[in-house]
């Protein structure tokens, strides 16, 4: 369970995130969507320690993130931010067992490899895991990322739009396994997007922010709503049903 | 050809340029030339190390393949103690004379000036290292201007001897000195291997670093003290050269084509000790002590340095 309580963080005296408080069960996917400059990022950064945060408590667990090690922390939480420059030259297959650290301390054992290998086949990328970072598609450099998140085994995955700069296709590719990480391998992902129609979609739980403060937070039909996105997004959303999915037509 | 037969080829160069460099031309006084020749190799093994390790850890520090150490401006800071002594006492005075006192005044002074500068930017919140290296950056252009208005103001005789200074020679090393660089390396070497395994998920980025489990600030702000003390070391011995890293490192980085510290670091190292043997032997047998190894060095450097800037829209 991740806690949130009472987060503020101010940037040269402008506030990004204003006291938000927020319970995330496990074994759910949770959405954070809202506005640019609504503090989503931020928010996610803070859960997983990438930033400070400037009041509150933030509990893992029961564990104060602050207080934890950092390498018992990493066994337990894993983040993927929106801009994946590495410029060194890796192997899908190096950057996966990159993963593997908090455990191994860069001495991988065999059953450090067996996981790389799980991850490797999880995410689909065994015919290609010798290829060279800077040589693949941005689909398959997203899909090697989270391969090494997931051979980062941790209960609790944060995603900070990981759909950026994909197609349909791929985009729909990560989120059914995103989904199949929590319903097979009983995950907890926390995820930014900014897609509403993937939320929508694929996730048990919506949380709405905008300035820095939550709008709404609850089932995902709850958020799905029309007068709750006027809210958020000021803008008239019409919501239709297809295929049991609540679909949001805002295009025209 | 991997990385590993790579690294044992450059192991072999170098042993077999050391013995080349010691044993040419053995003739006369054997007695008095060996000795000097080995601890001329001694220095310069110590140096090359200390220079190409230290820049191969702030690169990866920094993310950057074309920052070298010399950005937090100890070189600088260098010229000017060594101006400001000449300008203050005579190039006579005890302290230029005397190497002895002179390598722990400068090392002092580049050391404390360090610690002051991390201490001040890591105080805060706000430690971001790019601002760090841009203090360091005005800082060393400060000192060198401060430099050169002293230098314009000593006796023309003084300024031949502040000049010297500005190039580093192993042609005239102390041998105290030597053992007690040695000595501090090592122990450098030591305290830095708590932090070894680190190196390789640094170079991924500071927050796949901390991601993955890594004390990001605890550990970078003590690499980045260990690198202040082994350039102060080196340029303490025998001058500013910190150049000679920014090309070493990228010749083991685009030579062995692997992220392994474990053999970036011996790579460098060993091209760095093949590049300051070959550069001084050259010195002596060629140039017969017209020009110092460090002229060498920063032409053949700054040659590729160009040739860096040149192909930098390629990846690597």
């Amino acid at each position: 369970m991740v806690d949130i309580k009472g987060v503020f963080k101010t940037y040269n005296q402008k506030s990004v995130i204003d006291g938000v408080s927020l319970t995330i069960e496990k074994g759910t996917i949770t959405s954070f969507i809202g506005p640019n400059g609504a503090g989503k990022s931020t928010l996610i950064s803070m859960i997983s320690r990438l930033i400070t945060k400037d009041e509150g408590v933030i509990t893992i667990d029961g564990e104060d993130i602050t207080k934890a090690k950092n390498n018992e922390l990493a066994k337990k939480i894993s983040i993927l931010k929106q801009s994946n420059a590495i410029n060194l030259r890796l192997t899908i297959r190096e950057l996966v067992s990159f993963g593997r650290f908090p455990y191994s301390q860069g001495k991988l054992k065999k059953d450090d490899w067996e996981k790389v290998d799980e991850a490797i086949d999880y995410m689909e990328l065994r015919e290609i895991q010798d290829k060279y970072l800077d040589e693949l598609s941005g689909g398959q450099r997203q899909r090697a990322h989270i391969a090494m998140v997931i051979a980062q085994d941790t209960e609790y995955i944060l995603l900070d739009e990981p759909l950026n700069n994909l197609d349909m296709r791929h985009s729909v590719q990560i989120m059914k396994t995103l989904r199949r990480l929590v319903d097979e391998l009983d995950k907890t992902i926390l995820i930014v997007i900014h897609d509403i129609n993937f939320a929508s979609c694929y996730s048990d739980q919506i949380v709405a922010l905008k300035n820095g403060k939550i709008v709404k937070q609850g089932p995902t039909c709850d958020v799905i709503d029309e007068c709750v996105l006027k809210d958020i997004y000021d803008m008239d959303i019409d919501i239709k049903k297809i295929n049991d999915n609540r679909i949001c037509v805002f295009y025209a | 050809m991997g990385y590993k037969k790579k690294t044992i080829i450059l192991a072999v160069i170098t042993v077999l340029l050391a013995l080349l460099y010691i044993c040419y031309d053995l003739k006369g006084n054997i007695g008095y030339i060996l000795p000097r020749r080995i601890m001329k190799v001694v220095a310069i093994i110590l140096t090359g190390s200390a220079i190409a390790f230290s820049t191969t850890v702030f690169m990866t520090i920094t993310n950057n393949r074309i920052l070298t150490p010399s950005i937090l401006g100890l070189d600088s800071l260098y010229l000017l103690i060594q101006t400001f002594i000449i300008f203050m006492f005579g190039s006579q005075s005890l302290v230029m004379m005397s190497s002895n006192i002179n390598y722990f005044v400068s090392i002092g002074i580049m050391v404390l000036f360090s610690l002051v500068l991390y201490r001040f930017l890591f105080k805060g919140e706000k430690n971001n290292i790019y601002f760090l290296l841009l203090i360091g950056m005005i800082l060393g252009t400060f000192f060198g201007s401060f430099t050169d208005f002293m230098q314009v103001l000593i006796d023309p005789n003084e300024f031949m001897v502040a000049r010297d200074r500005m190039f580093a020679s192993v042609n005239n090393v102390n041998s105290d000195l030597v053992y007690l660089s040695l000595g501090l390396i090592v122990l450098a070497a030591i305290y830095f291997m708590r932090f070894y395994k680190y190196l390789d998920v640094l170079a991924l980025g500071k927050h796949e670093a901390i991601n993955l489990g890594v004390p990001y600030d605890y550990v970078v702000k003590r690499l980045l003290i260990i690198v202040a003390i082994l350039i102060s070391i080196a340029t303490a011995l025998i001058g500013p050269i910190t150049f000679l890293g920014l090309l070493v490192v990228n010749v083991a980085y685009e030579f062995l084509k692997t992220y392994r510290h474990f053999y970036l670091i011996i790579g460098s190292v060993l091209i760095s000790i093949i590049a300051l043997l070959g550069g001084q032997f050259l010195v002596e047998e060629i140039f017969t002590f017209e020009t110092t190894v460090s002229v060498i060095i920063n032409f053949v450097g700054g040659v590729y340095f160009i040739y860096l800037l040149l192909k930098e829209n390629k990846s690597w």
